[in-house]
């Protein structure tokens, strides 16, 4: 499988924010055992991530491939499967996990949870519980970009990530005729896993996809191998640079594939264990390291830069468990100013 | 002091905001025009299309941009023409523009007015004729307003763009063309109900264009020596319990009028909250749970008229 070539201090950057990911997953995944009753599992009390854990194991390449050229001007919102681009956004690692394990020093005080992570000091404006909502939402950031260029940075974009689950939603159609009508700085990214939550998308999605309705909106849209990280950041480098010139929207088509179930406790019993075998062959951060191995990196660097991963997932988890869960007051805070108090 | 319409009330509020404050966008159908019913009428070439805001028939859409824009520095007036259209963008309003602040631990917050006219509307049917703000009353994070007058239209829409939270704005299609005068520098406190007449007999609560008919069942009672106090709400949500209660305290009855569906309006609430604390005979009226017809007797028979409100206020005094 062929890396596109990028310099190797770059390839380095995104094979590290991939590790950093995975490892964020992999704990999450380890932390929610006996969460969420579902799939045939029954809730046990030990779980330190209680809740739906939707997984973007296998993912990484997209996030950290389009998010590499970001600046903390833009803003981003994000899906369900949203911890990749929560981390590659800039987030703080140690604060996310703390919200995934519900405590009161996460990002959102132990509100929100994996669901609702969130980081809109570095343009996080969100992950969604609810598919494509974050759409329009992105849509929202890029019109105020514009309406507000006079005051500070003109040249910012709003980028959104769905699955290929969200095409099919009203929202995402309304989204690209707008953001076309009104030609706004807006990068949509379809992470396609080819799962729709525990359903083949393509068994149930006319035509050619997520391109192809971008397209026939009048984007410019490009599809790319998204687990080559290399590949994904070149071409999301170049749709973004054309975006920031006024250019208007593009759609990055990522064909990547969901290593995990619908959600942390889903075996995924129904899809074809070959199909999973045949992707992890495609793993994108094997091809990450085999392509710096290649490019002159030693086994033993390329090791080190997941161990280091590792290590601060680890260390964030140990702090997680350790930290206060939020006061029961918080259950009645920051829901309004209006009325403030008149909960019943 | 100025006479002027309920919708030239709201133009001229909305008016007065966005030029004292360059954060204020509007967006929604047919804004270019003015709104379909005047209600934006001069604002375009007063402020120009990057902030008067033209957009697809893309309700989700609508709403969902608007909350994107609130969490990034503007404060956007989002008009949904009629309610009825608003139910497609129950998503973004409900859990994307509400439950914002308290989900993401109150790192944001979205400052966006939804105009949703409500009621019945010359022969307009089933899909353009509802008032649904008991909805929105049950959804934490929203405020919810319904202004009767003119003056109240004026002052809170201005109110309601400044308070900060993700506002449910209810205009009544039939109020539109009313007239009254509008003093512009007059405020009106969100959660703070008019005590439109004083009477000691019976209380009627209501809000939005029943106020009006609630006042003129008011006149027939007291031709019949029957004192009417009429509070009009103005406020669904957070209500003013301090008013109703006074009144209800006062006069020992209480009737709650509206013009949505009795059955979970929001009637049922205030009647329910009365009667925990038990100190009035209560009564509440809304119309029948059926959808709104066309033809006019059908329209009319779901009404809830002056004749009506009256002849429960009769009923629920025993007379």
């Amino acid at each position: 499988m062929s890396q596109s070539n990028i310099p190797l201090s770059h390839l380095r950057a995104l094979y590290a924010m991939m590790c950093r990911i995975r490892a964020f997953e992999d704990a999450a995944e380890i932390a929610s055992k006996g969460g969420v009753a579902a799939f045939g599992q029954a809730a046990g009390s030990t779980a330190h991530v209680r809740g739906p854990l939707h997984l973007s194991t296998g993912q990484e390449a997209v996030p950290a491939g389009v998010c590499a050229h970001l600046r903390p001007a833009d803003y981003m919102t994000s899906t369900h499967r949203g911890h990749g681009h929560t981390l590659a956004k800039g987030a703080d690692l140690a604060g996310m996990m703390h919200e995934l394990f519900g405590k009161a020093t996460g990002f959102c005080g132990g509100r929100g949870g994996s669901m609702h992570i969130a980081d809109f000091s570095v343009g996080m404006l969100g992950a969604n519980g609810v598919v494509a909502a974050g759409i329009p939402i992105a849509v929202g950031a890029a019109q105020s970009i514009k309406i507000r260029a006079s005051h500070g940075n003109p040249d910012a974009i709003a980028v959104t990530f769905f699955g290929d689950g969200a095409i099919n939603r009203g929202p995402f159609a309304e989204s690209l005729n707008w953001a076309a009508a009104f030609k706004l700085p807006l990068l949509f990214v379809c992470e396609d896993n080819q799962w729709s939550a525990t359903t083949k998308t393509g068994a149930m999605s006319a035509g050619e996809g997520a391109a192809a309705r971008a397209r026939a909106h009048g984007l410019v849209a490009e599809t790319v191998d998204g687990n080559d990280v290399g590949a994904v950041s070149e071409t999301a480098r170049a749709l973004i640079a054309d975006i920031r010139q006024g250019k208007g929207p593009a759609l990055l088509h990522a064909r990547t594939y969901r290593f995990k179930g619908h959600v942390s406790v889903d075996p995924a019993a129904y899809r074809d264990p070959k199909e999973l075998e045949a992707a992890l062959e495609h793993d994108p951060l094997v091809l990450a390291a085999r392509k710096l191995i290649q490019l002159g990196i030693n086994v033993a660097d390329v090791d080190s830069i997941m161990q280091a991963a590792r290590e601060e997932v680890a260390a964030a988890v140990a702090s997680a468990d350790g930290a206060a869960w939020p006061d029961d007051a918080a259950a009645f805070t920051e829901i309004q100013s209006m009325g403030a108090g008149q909960w019943l | 002091m100025a006479v002027m319409t309920y919708a030239a009330a709201a133009a001229s509020a909305l008016n007065d905001a966005m030029r004292a404050d360059p954060a204020i966008v509007a967006l929604g159908e047919d804004l270019g025009r003015g709104g379909i019913f005047g209600q934006y009428a001069g604002l375009l070439a007063a402020f120009g299309p990057e902030r008067v805001i033209d957009t697809p028939i893309s309700e989700a859409t609508i709403v969902g941009a608007a909350v994107g824009m609130a969490l990034t520095g503007l404060k956007p007036v989002v008009e949904m023409r009629v309610i009825d259209f608003a139910l497609c963008a129950m998503d973004e309003i409900v859990n994307q523009a509400a439950k914002n602040r308290f989900m993401f631990g109150g790192q944001g917050r979205v400052p966006a007015v939804i105009r949703m006219p409500i009621g019945v509307w010359t022969s307009s049917a089933a899909q353009h004729s509802q008032s649904l703000e008991s909805w929105f009353a049950h959804v934490p994070g929203l405020v919810v307003l319904a202004p009767a007058t003119p003056q109240d239209n004026h002052a809170l829409l201005k109110a309601a763009i400044a308070c900060g939270d993700p506002v449910a704005y209810f205009e009544h299609k039939e109020l539109w063309p009313l007239q009254g005068e509008v003093d512009a520098d007059q405020r009106t406190e969100i959660g703070k109900a008019a005590i439109r007449r004083v009477g000691s007999d019976i209380t009627i609560v209501s809000w939005s264009k029943a106020v009006h008919w609630s006042l003129e069942a008011a006149e027939a009672l007291a031709a019949e020596g029957i004192q009417a106090e009429m509070i009009d709400l103005r406020t669904i949500w957070p209500w003013d319990r301090d008013a109703v209660f006074a009144s209800a305290a006062k006069t020992g009855h209480v009737l709650i009028a509206h013009e949505a569906v009795q059955a979970a309006g929001f009637g049922a609430e205030i009647a329910a909250t009365l009667a925990e604390a038990g100190n009035a005979k209560l009564a509440r009226l809304g119309a029948k749970r059926a959808p709104v017809g066309y033809a006019p007797n059908l329209e009319a028979a779901v009404r809830v008229t002056p004749a009506v409100i009256a002849a429960k206020a009769r009923a629920l005094l025993g007379r």
